[in-house]
């Protein structure tokens, strides 16, 4: 890459900033110009003990991602087979607590549903090349994709419906926009590998549901190069901490998962070297559960039964970007005069209705819900069964106030009507992208879509199709403010406040005892009265009497 | 009808009594607020002006229990139940009709024997009650490593604390009432300032 080239893409990016355009520039040109203004910086701070551009091995114009791997692991022997253990590669996880058989290829959420027979299209989030049916090669290593978690350019990109690869030739992309996107230029990115960022693991973890800022509420390109306000770790002009400060990796398996959070913590702060095998992406494990001091310390009294979250979030989606609230698939499949699919945005400019996928409703600065958590989280699972007339809870986070190892956490809690089998109670696979005759964004056929699906994964499909009224729960660890924008202490201690609802919590000023505050004040009021009259008396009977 | 007049409340006395006085008053205030009857200072202002109120209270209660102890003065609340009758008598009747105060007031029983049962009441309940489970609230994160986490719960403190509260309220309207139930209207709170009684021959 060129000075004049950096120079560029900085200028653009001035220029669209200064006219106000970013928001309808595409997010991910605004990131690319982002991430290339700071390369330079960030090559000058690194204090890598080897300049990657200097190796012979990489001066290769290479035609693809898995020569890119091969190269890699000539000299990192170890490095594909340690991911292969990972959930980042297998998409597949079996929770030791519970017993359930999780990881995306299992789970069916409620934003796309599932995974299997739409490879092509979800594994441009794999960290593997290739997978694009249920044949991959779990075992090959060059099918490692190294650069998509190392890349220092922000020049790469895996685009869905590729099955992992980023593009190798010119390709019009977004589909039918006139634009094109150059080939991936794999020589100077592995070249320029370096650490992870907040880049990186944001390619994917901030466009978690199919683009920015849908799935997490916590975490969207906002994140990217936030500032103070946005999260006092990351804030890049300050402490600029990169995701794996706090998600440490150990042989590439990276600390914190979704699918087992750590909601309770009493054993302080975690001591660099300790054997204690705990999770480092918690607040504890850095600031343990009595952080704060002099005339806060009242503030550390909250902290066994309230996640340090609960106050220091005091909303989601702060980065100003919308995150999806709501998602009915069962209004999908409705076509204009023309009979074309149509996309309607609302008046936040996002879209609301996509004859692919539904109507969605999105918001921004969103008070969290709360809920009781001890870090067990259950699954509904395509297996399992259940009552049609009730909101399902495809994941549910178990937790109470009396079972010792549960806090109060902040949630986003996501809300779907989603297709499901109507004759056997259950969740369902569907075809959305890969295969051209019943993936449901070609057909707009729900039962053509969901009776390839679940062939695809050899369950039992009656053949009939209902929309299933659903709620999943994300924590909200993301986005910390600073101290000074912490929840206020009466958004809880008054009535109906924040924390209204959830059993178990006495909270002063806002659980009043309203039998003895009415006797209380009664009879205080009719002492009042008595001495009043006493006096009165008093007063009258002395003139009376003088 | 001559006045004699008396040295009741010495410099120290008054002292703690009006400081004290001030300090429960303001812990009414931000008490209640803290439990949510009104907002005037808002909570987190309401709930730590109350925490250092208490600690205040506590170092003048050390003075003052030093004091009653060393002079003896804590005699002056033992409860009796001589001439209650007398007493009652006069705040139902008496008072009205100008009749003479059945109690004289001395240095060594400054209380009349109504007053000795009201303020047993409140050193003996209303303040065991509220500094023991204001005590407990100031400390809950030690509960757990006083080992009664398992016993106690901030609920329950909170309404023994706020009952204890309410007792103290009805306590104080009544006490202000009963200060100018004296020789004359004034004489009980003009001695709580200057120490001096006007007392009945």
């Amino acid at each position: 890459m060129s000075f004049i080239n950096k120079t560029g893409w900085s200028m653009a990016m001035l220029f669209a900033v200064s006219l106000g355009f970013s928001g309808l520039m595409q997010t991910t040109e605004v990131q690319a110009a982002a991430d290339a203004a700071d390369d330079a910086t960030a090559k000058a701070k690194s204090k890598s003990t080897a300049d990657h551009s200097k190796f012979k091995e990489l001066d290769v114009n290479f035609k693809s991602g898995p020569e890119v791997t091969k190269a890699c692991i000539g000299c990192h022997t170890e490095a594909a087979k340690q991911l292969h253990t990972t959930k980042h590669w297998k998409w597949d996880y079996i929770n030791p607590d519970t017993n359930q058989h999780l990881g995306k290829n299992n789970v069916i959420n409620n934003f796309c549903t599932s995974v299997p027979s739409n490879y092509k299209f979800c594994t441009a989030c794999h960290i593997g090349y290739g997978w694009e049916d249920d044949k991959f090669d779990f075992t090959a290593e060059e099918k490692v994709d190294c650069v998509v978690c190392h890349d220092t350019t922000g020049k790469y990109k895996k685009l869905p419906g590729l099955a992992g690869h980023p593009n190798y030739e010119t390709i019009e992309w977004p589909p039918h926009s006139g634009k094109f996107r150059p080939p991936t230029d794999l020589k100077t990115i592995a070249q320029n590998v370096g650490k992870t960022s907040r880049a990186t693991c944001g390619a994917c973890h901030f466009r978690g549901g199919g683009g920015d800022a849908v799935k997490h509420g916590d975490l969207d390109t906002s994140l990217t190069n936030p500032k103070k306000h946005l999260d006092v770790h990351m804030d890049a002009e300050g402490l600029n901490f990169s995701c794996s400060k706090c998600h440490t990796a150990d042989a590439h398996e990276v600390a914190g998962s979704r699918y087992q959070p750590t909601a309770k913590e009493d054993k302080g702060r975690l001591i660099p070297g300790s054997l204690d095998e705990r999770n480092t992406a918690t607040c504890v494990a850095c600031h343990d559960n009595a952080p704060h001091k002099g005339s806060l310390s009242k503030m550390n009294e909250h902290t066994d039964k309230l996640a340090c979250q609960v106050c220091h979030i005091p909303a989601y989606a702060r980065g100003n970007q919308f995150t999806k609230m709501t998602w009915d698939w069962s209004t999908g499949g409705k076509v204009d005069e023309q009979g074309q699919p149509i996309k309607i945005k609302g008046s936040d400019g996002k879209v609301k209705y996509d004859s692919k996928k539904g109507d969605f409703t999105h918001d921004r600065y969103v008070v969290p819900e709360y809920q009781w958590f001890n870090g067990e989280v259950k699954w509904t699972l395509v297996d399992d069964t259940f009552d049609p007339d009730q909101i399902l809870k495809i994941n549910s986070f178990t937790g109470s106030a009396d079972d010792g190892k549960s806090r109060v956490w902040p949630t986003k809690v996501f809300r779907g009507k989603q297709m499901y089998d109507k004759v056997n109670n259950k969740l369902v696979v569907t075809s959305l992208s890969d295969d051209p005759d019943s993936a449901l964004w070609k057909n707009f056929d729900h039962k053509k879509a969901v009776e390839y699906g679940m062939k695809y994964v050899g369950k039992e499909f009656s053949g009939e199709v209902g929309f299933i009224e659903t709620e999943m729960s994300w924590p909200i660890t993301h986005m910390v403010a600073p101290k000074d924008d912490a929840v206020d202490c009466h958004q809880c201690h008054k009535e109906n406040g924040r924390l209204a609802g959830i059993d178990g919590l006495y909270i002063p000023g806002a659980n009043n005892t309203p039998l003895m505050d009415k006797l209380g004040l009664a009879i205080a009021f009719l002492t009042l009265i008595g001495v009043l009259f006493h006096g009165a008396l008093r007063y009258i009977m002395h003139k009376r009497g003088g | 009808m001559a006045a004699e007049r008396i040295y009741i409340f010495k410099r120290f006395e008054r002292f703690w009594h009006w400081s004290q006085a001030l300090l429960i008053m303001f812990m009414m205030l931000t008490g209640f607020e803290v439990h949510g009857l009104y907002s005037i200072f808002g909570f987190k202002a309401a709930s730590e002006l109350h925490t250092i109120a208490a600690w205040t209270l506590v170092s003048l209660w050390v003075f003052a229990i030093f004091w009653h102890v060393t002079t003896g003065e804590w005699r002056q609340y033992i409860p009796t139940l001589e001439k209650v009758d007398a007493m009652m008598k006069f705040y139902l009747t008496g008072i009205f009709t100008d009749a003479p105060h059945p109690f004289k007031q001395t240095t060594v029983r400054k209380h009349n024997p109504l007053q000795r049962l009201a303020y047993l009441f409140v050193l003996l309940l209303i303040n065991p009650l509220i500094w023991t489970t204001g005590w407990f609230y100031l400390f809950y994160s030690s509960w757990e490593d006083w080992g009664i986490a398992g016993f106690l719960s901030l609920e329950w403190v909170a309404f023994f604390h706020v009952a204890a509260a309410f007792m103290m309220l009805i306590f104080f309207i009544a006490h202000i009432y009963l200060a100018t139930a004296g020789h004359t209207v004034t004489s009980h709170i003009k001695a709580m300032i200057t120490g001096w009684e006007e007392v009945e021959d």
